[in-house]
């Protein structure tokens, strides 16, 4: 991959273009190309600043520095001064609007970097997965000797603690007081397990750990193992993901073979196995209870808390479960400090997240950045842009259970505490970014489809809940939505999220909710004047077929 | 089988490895990094990869590494091949068919010259 030291962001939106965007860009490159620095600075475009009182827009990353608006003859002076002299040109700065909700952003992260931080998937991509040399090579299995060779149990989970990190499985439970009440509760035996089974919508996060770089997590479970005191360890790989599990078998086989697992690893009282076990292809077994059911071979359905896996789980046993992301950053905060960690992400959420990107952006994938970017960076600079120039309209995050952002919110950091103070949730990391053509309802009627198939039926609420809500969302794309329909969703919601037994039926609800609270108009649309703002729901029966007349 | 009893012997390990790695990367070697993940795959990796060994073959090609590696998360760009001749920088080409692979093989492996038009923006 090519890394650069700059990058500079030409804004693209139609009124920039009609000033002469095009030309700006143009003679940046040019410029740059002048002074032979093209292989360390990258120019891309921008779109949707917000900002057309200062069109066209140039920003200038890391420092994110806001120039607009800019002419043909500025050019030349921003190029010199900012990018070869590396002092900023003061007096062509934009005008800074505070409040408007819109740039404000880039005045307050000046100076951080949003460039693509890689921590958890620093090998992925670049060494051979299938071969353990090439993972020694890039620092693996330093961190376990590490801890093997000098520091007790408790030390260990210290350093997690000081790190801050949480669990990028969702609900970002904070991971070394995880540990701790594993590592507290007496037992003979104990378990660690690996949340692989990512059957949320549109996330792949994972796969791209386990495939690319699948020691990564042998090595942290192992870990775990140690600072726990668990001696086996379980990997619970989705069932779709037969490479990532080949890569698991084979990693684990290497692993044997070079004495990293099994008994007395690098002649120390500590031994440690682990198995693999394929899910067998139900979202709800990603719970954590249902996953722990499911590998105890019982049908997988969530089970009653308290007791928490952590005191009573596989087998009864204390159980410490963790996602993959999650265990991938272990070594790298082992080897390098709690307070290496911290100098990445923001102070409630420190770290690096892994976010994969689809939906309607110019580049769709997978980036790794500092905890805290917002959204509208992630969609301008890592999805290089709206596609076809459309507008962005609202995104998911986290997969189906996962809050519907609309644009207003769209300067939100995206760290765990600011998105619970905005009352939206992180989620696992899949960003789903949606363009003005994409209705509210009839995404709602999707992700509503998905969890009445994936209720596993054993409590009440979410069984008939998600049924119900899919009922009347039906009813209402199809023109036949009354206002009563709107009390009961906010009836069902309510249940929902309050007497379901589980996640799932907890956050089910979350994305009507989320259409409620912030698209409720589109939604009376709708119902009052009969249509789809959009275009896109029928907003009349499906007509039958007439009989043949004979 | 090197068993890993000590730190000394992570270390030995860790140190044959990037010898060996070294030698890949030292002038009149080239090694060719295909992504082989599931986006990859998806892609048409599988026949980009074959193009490659056919090319080697039919040329008679030496001192080539071709191996594979998981996704680097660039996935409108897949299949994505890596090119490192020597101890030049690493050229990461995107969207390579058999046909651009080919092209690639041709330019940039034997010929020496980048190809511009499947290089990924940065
Ligand atoms: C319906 C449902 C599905 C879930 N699916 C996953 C999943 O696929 N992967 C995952 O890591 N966590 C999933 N979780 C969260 C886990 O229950 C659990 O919180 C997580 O594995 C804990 O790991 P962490 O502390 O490392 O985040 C799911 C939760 C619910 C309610
Ligand atoms: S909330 Fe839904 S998925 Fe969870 S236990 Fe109840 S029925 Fe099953």
């Amino acid at each position: 991959m090519n890394f650069s030291r700059s990058m500079v962001l030409v804004s693209s939106d139609p009124e920039s273009v009609r000033r002469g965007a095009d030309e700006i860009y143009a003679l940046f490159e040019k410029e740059i190309a002048a002074r032979d620095m093209e292989g360390e600075i990258s120019i891309s475009r921008l779109t949707d600043t917000g900002r057309p009182d200062a069109a066209p827009i140039v920003v200038i990353y890391p420092e994110a520095v806001v120039y607009g608006p800019v002419n043909a003859e500025n050019v030349k002076e921003i190029v010199e001064e900012h990018l070869y002299k590396g002092r900023v040109a003061e007096h062509l700065l934009a005008p800074t609007r505070e409040l408007s909700g819109r740039i404000g952003w880039l005045k307050t992260r000046k100076g951080t970097l949003p460039a693509e931080k890689r921590i958890v998937l620093r090998r992925a991509g670049r060494i051979d997965p299938e071969n353990i040399e090439e993972y020694i090579a890039e620092d693996g299995y330093q961190a376990l000797a590490k801890a093997l060779t000098g520091m007790k149990a408790t030390e260990v989970i210290d350093v997690l603690k000081e790190s801050g990190l949480q669990g990028r499985g969702g609900a970002g439970f904070p991971t070394g007081l995880k540990w701790s009440f594993v590592a507290g509760t007496q037992s003979e035996k104990k378990y660690v397990v690996c949340n692989a089974d990512e059957s949320e919508p549109g996330t792949f996060k994972d796969r791209v750990i386990l495939e690319g770089d699948p020691l990564a997590i042998i090595e942290a479970m192992t870990i775990a193992g140690y600072a726990v005191g668990a001696d086996e360890g379980f990997v619970y790989v989705r069932g779709e993901y037969k490479l990532a599990q080949n890569r698991l078998e084979n990693a684990v086989k290497q692993a044997r073979e070079y004495g990293l697992l099994g008994k007395n690893i690098m002649d120390t009282a500590f031994s440690f196995d682990i198995h693999i076990h394929s899910g067998a292809g139900a979202y709800i077994c990603g719970e954590e209870t249902a996953l722990l059911e499911s590998i105890e071979g019982k049908r997988g359905e969530p089970r009653s808390r308290p007791p928490y896996p952590t005191t009573e789980g596989l087998w009864g046993k204390p159980t410490l479960v963790n996602n993959v992301e999650t265990l991938a950053n272990v070594p790298p905060i082992l080897l390098n400090g709690g307070q290496w960690y911290r100098q990445f992400g923001t102070p409630s959420s420190p770290g690096t997240k892994v976010y994969t990107i689809l939906g309607n952006v110019n580049f769709t994938g997978l980036i790794e950045v500092p905890m805290g970017i917002t959204l509208r960076e992630v969609v301008n600079i890592y999805g290089q842009g709206m596609k076809d120039g459309a507008t962005f309209k609202l995104a998911q995050t986290g997969g189906s259970s996962g809050s519907v952002i609309p644009a207003s919110l769209q300067d939100t950091p995206m760290d765990f505490e600011s998105f619970r103070k905005a009352g939206v949730s992180l989620g696992s990391g899949a960003l789903l970014i949606c363009d003005e053509n994409t209705c509210v309802v009839d995404l709602a009627l999707v992700l509503q489809k998905f969890f009445k198939f994936e209720s596993c039926g054993k409590c009440t609420p979410c069984r008939v809940g998600t049924g119900r809500i899919h009922e009347i969302l039906t009813g209402i794309v199809e023109g036949r939505g009354t206002l009563k329909d709107m009390e009961n969703l906010d009836y069902l919601v309510d249940s929902l999220t309050r007497i379901s037994n589980c996640g799932l039926g907890q956050t089910a609800s979350v994305p009507i909710n989320d259409v409620l609270k912030y698209f409720r108009p589109e939604l009376e649309a709708h119902i009052k004047l009969g249509v789809c703002p959009c275009g896109v729901c029928p907003m009349s029966a499906p007509v039958k077929e007439p009989a043949a007349v004979a | 089988m090197p068993v890993v009893k000590s730190l000394d012997d992570l270390k030995r390990i860790r140190e044959e490895a990037l010898q060996k790695r070294q030698i890949k990367t030292s002038p009149g070697h080239t090694q060719i990094v295909v992504g082989m993940g599931t986006p990859g795959i998806a892609a048409g990796a599988r026949e980009t990869i074959k193009a490659i060994l056919d090319y080697i073959e039919n040329n008679k090609l030496e001192n080539i590494v071709v191996r594979q590696t998981g996704n680097i998360g660039r996935d409108s760009y897949e299949p994505i091949v890596q090119v490192i001749v020597g101890d030049a920088e690493t050229v990461t080409y995107g969207k390579v068919t058999p046909e651009a692979a080919s092209e690639i093989m041709e330019k940039h492996v034997k010929g020496g010259s980048v190809v511009r038009a499947y290089i990924i923006p940065a």
